[in-house]
């Protein structure tokens, strides 16, 4: 990536036509997660008309718009039943959701773990900012409990989820953690993600700075990211804490790689034995 | 093959909607189990397979629907199958397909409801389910068949219409039209007509997923064919790309509408039967329709005039055939397993002509049902009787 210039990246992989400026606020990470995104995919050389991005409502699922792919903006939750059709049909192209927090383990959380246990070949690029940003800062499953939103005045009661262990626990062949401050392992991982054959998730925790970070008085932008750098360590660091310590840590790096075999290639052996057996009729 | 299908075989509804979708060249299907709508995903799982088709199984009916929407947008020929509550379920994603312009094809075997209601029951309730069930000014569909092979023929039709008009198209049927077996002998495949979806023949530079021609409906292409278009349920300009302009979104609304109301006479069907000297009506679709048939050959045998008029779309409703046939008429009756969903709309026809619905001379009688049972041909003849 570090020899193909900046500018001819996004040339080619941004839309120009009509959809700028972006609608994300400034000091939003949804930016960074999109640069990361096409650097992965320009390392790969991925042909922008065989690759597909896909995802659901929220500031994080505006992404689709910008840039130039076969590109579906669907309904708050379901990104990934969507992007499920498409791959299943349509193995050959190469397709990626891009989510947020809420709509991926909220309202379309269902989806995410089916699609896990299946271990179709899709890449779930999940934005996490802690929050509902779309809608002005409502709680979501991984608003840390204590924190406020717009509907927790009192402080959030409700316990976290995990993301990754979640889909981990769905059977997720495939799943990394980053953040918007370490952008280079994001687009990294993002990168394994697509190479991967199989489920992959990768979780990118983010910067609501407008929303998230004003209710939760977490500074500036360039605040919310020092503390990304200091709360998003890699599993050395995070063992090296006591349970005091750990307290608001999360944990970096490729948590699950392994291989099993991919939903697609499983029906069409089904399909090629079917025809087989026709044939030897 | 040819000979093969000339033969008469004995087919239950569910199986003839099953094969319908085979024969429109369905290759995907996403669904989730319910009653009395089962078979059909049962019969594709097994017959998709073999053709290099998709099925899949989703996790419920929400993920099936926006399944079947992501592999159409894909190019492919999806529909899925359920009956009211998956509707429900469907809701926002019919819509979505609605507003996007994906064409898909969604069966509703109807149940007794609402919420659980009576599922090994047949029920006429969700008529306008399918008219209203999305959210938003959206156009709608709805094929309603009467018999087994009418269940083949509708659901190939729907498929045509869903790939000519870019839009989702729902089949209604119910628990007894789905389980009843009759013999039926299929048509020829080579007599069949299947419509598929108008490819664009210009390059991708030029490509407009959205734009318009003269009949309101464009070519458009499929993922990954090197057409990159972007697809939204926003409102959206010819492009695919959000707006929030109001006379995009205006033009948007209207050719949505449009497309369907300026085609119906390629969309609507309607089956008249002794309509020629009629000066009663009863109007009736899809299971009970069956039992007005026997009523008017019943009432026939008896000297009254007595016709039948049969929806086979039940929307967009055939508002300018019922007025057409309505001269000499001075009753109608509708009969319908629900508490009144196809009345009012005869009412609301009606009305525009006779100016009252119910009069001495001129009056729309209502024959209800909601307990599960069908309406008999000898209930409707006596009520006739007792209007006389
Ligand atoms: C069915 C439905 N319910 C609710 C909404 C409203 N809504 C839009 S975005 C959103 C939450 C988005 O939060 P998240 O997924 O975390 O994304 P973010 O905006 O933070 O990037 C909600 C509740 C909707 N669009 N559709
Ligand atoms: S509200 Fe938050 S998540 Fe949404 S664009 Fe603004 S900063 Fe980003």
């Amino acid at each position: 990536m570090q020899n193909i210039p900046q500018k001819i990246v996004q040339g080619k992989y941004l839309r120009h036509k009509k959809n700028f400026p972006h609608v994300w606020c400034p000091g939003c990470s949804n930016g960074i997660v999109l640069g990361a995104i096409i650097r992965a995919m320009a390392k790969l050389e991925w042909k922008r008309s065989n690759t597909a991005m896909v995802s659901g409502i929220g500031c994080s699922s505006r992404m689709p718009v910008y840039v130039d792919l076969n590109t579906l903006h669907s309904l708050h939750g379901r990104a990934i039943a969507y992007a499920t059709g498409m791959k299943l049909y349509k193995p050959q192209m190469n397709v990626m959701v891009v989510t947020g927090d809420g709509d991926a383990t909220a309202i379309g959380g269902n989806h995410l773990i089916h699609a896990a246990r299946r271990n179709i070949d899709i890449t779930v690029v999940l934005i996490n900012n802690y929050i509902y940003g779309m809608t002005g800062g409502q709680y979501s499953p991984t608003t840390p409990t204590g924190d406020k939103a717009t509907t927790t005045p009192y402080g959030n009661l409700d316990p976290t989820f995990d993301i990754c262990k979640l889909a981990m626990g769905a059977g997720a062949t495939f799943v990394a953690r980053s953040s918007a401050y370490h952008a280079i392992e994001a687009n990294n991982f993002i990168r394994k993600g697509f190479e991967h054959k199989g489920f992959s998730l990768v979780e990118i925790i983010s910067a609501c700075p407008v929303i998230y970070g004003r209710l939760n008085k977490k500074g500036s932008p360039a605040d919310m990211m020092r503390s990304m750098k200091k709360n998003v360590i890699p599993q050395k660091s995070y063992d090296k804490l006591d349970e005091k310590q750990r307290n608001g840590k999360m944990i970096r790096g490729i948590l699950q790689d392994i291989d099993k075999p991919e939903y697609c290639e499983v029906y069409d052996e089904l399909v090629q034995s079917l025809q087989n057996k026709k044939g030897n009729k | 093959m040819a000979k093969k299908t000339n033969r008469s075989v004995l087919m239950q509804g569910n199986e003839a909607i099953a094969k319908g979708a085979l024969a429109a060249g369905i290759d995907f299907f996403g669904g989730y189990p319910i009653t009395p709508s089962t078979e059909i995903a049962e019969i594709m799982s097994e017959e998709l397979p073999k053709i290099g088709g998709k099925f899949i199984q989703m996790e419920d009916e929400i993920a099936s629907i926006s399944s079947i929407i992501g592999a159409s947008l894909s190019g492919a020929k999806a529909m899925t199958a359920t009956s009211g509550p998956g509707v429900s379920l469907m809701a926002e994603g019919i819509g979505f397909a609605k507003m996007v312009e994906a064409p898909c094809v969604v069966v509703n075997v109807m149940r007794g409801g609402p919420s659980t209601g009576s599922p090994t029951k047949p029920s006429q309730a969700d008529i306008m389910q399918a008219r209203w069930g999305n959210h938003g000014d959206a156009p709608a569909i709805v094929l309603y068949p009467n018999s087994v092979l009418e269940s083949y023929q509708l659901t190939i039709r729907a498929f045509n219409l869903a790939e000519k008009y870019r839009t989702c198209v729902i089949v209604l049927s119910d628990e007894v039209l789905g389980h009843m077996r009759e013999a039926v002998t299929l048509p020829n495949m080579k007599d069949v007509n299947i419509i598929n979806r108008i490819k664009p023949n210009i390059p991708p530079e030029w490509y407009k997923h959205y734009s318009k021609n003269p009949k309101y409906i464009s070519p458009f292409a499929s993922y990954g064919e090197g057409y990159r278009f972007h697809v939204t349920g926003l409102a959206h300009d010819e492009y695919g790309f959000p707006t929030n302009r109001a006379d995009e979104t205006q033009e948007l609304m209207d050719r949505l509408k449009e497309k369907v109301t300026h085609n119906l006479d390629d969309i609507i069907q309607v089956e008249a039967y002794r309509m020629e000297d009629a000066r009663s009506v009863i109007f009736a679709a899809g299971i009970s329709s069956r039992a007005a048939k026997e009523a008017v050959i019943k009432a026939r045998k008896s000297g009254r005039k007595v016709g039948m008029l049969r929806p086979l779309t039940i929307w967009p409703f055939p508002d300018a055939i019922l007025k057409k046939y309505m001269n000499n008429v001075r009753r109608i009756y509708v009969p319908e397993l629900n508490q009144g969903q196809l009345i009012n709309e005869v009412k609301r026809v009606m009305g525009s002509i006779w100016n009252y619905t119910n009069t001495k001379s001129h009056s729309i009688i209502p024959i209800q049902k909601n307990s599960g049972q069908l309406i008999t041909p000898d209930e409707i003849v006596n009520i006739m009787k007792e209007k006389k």
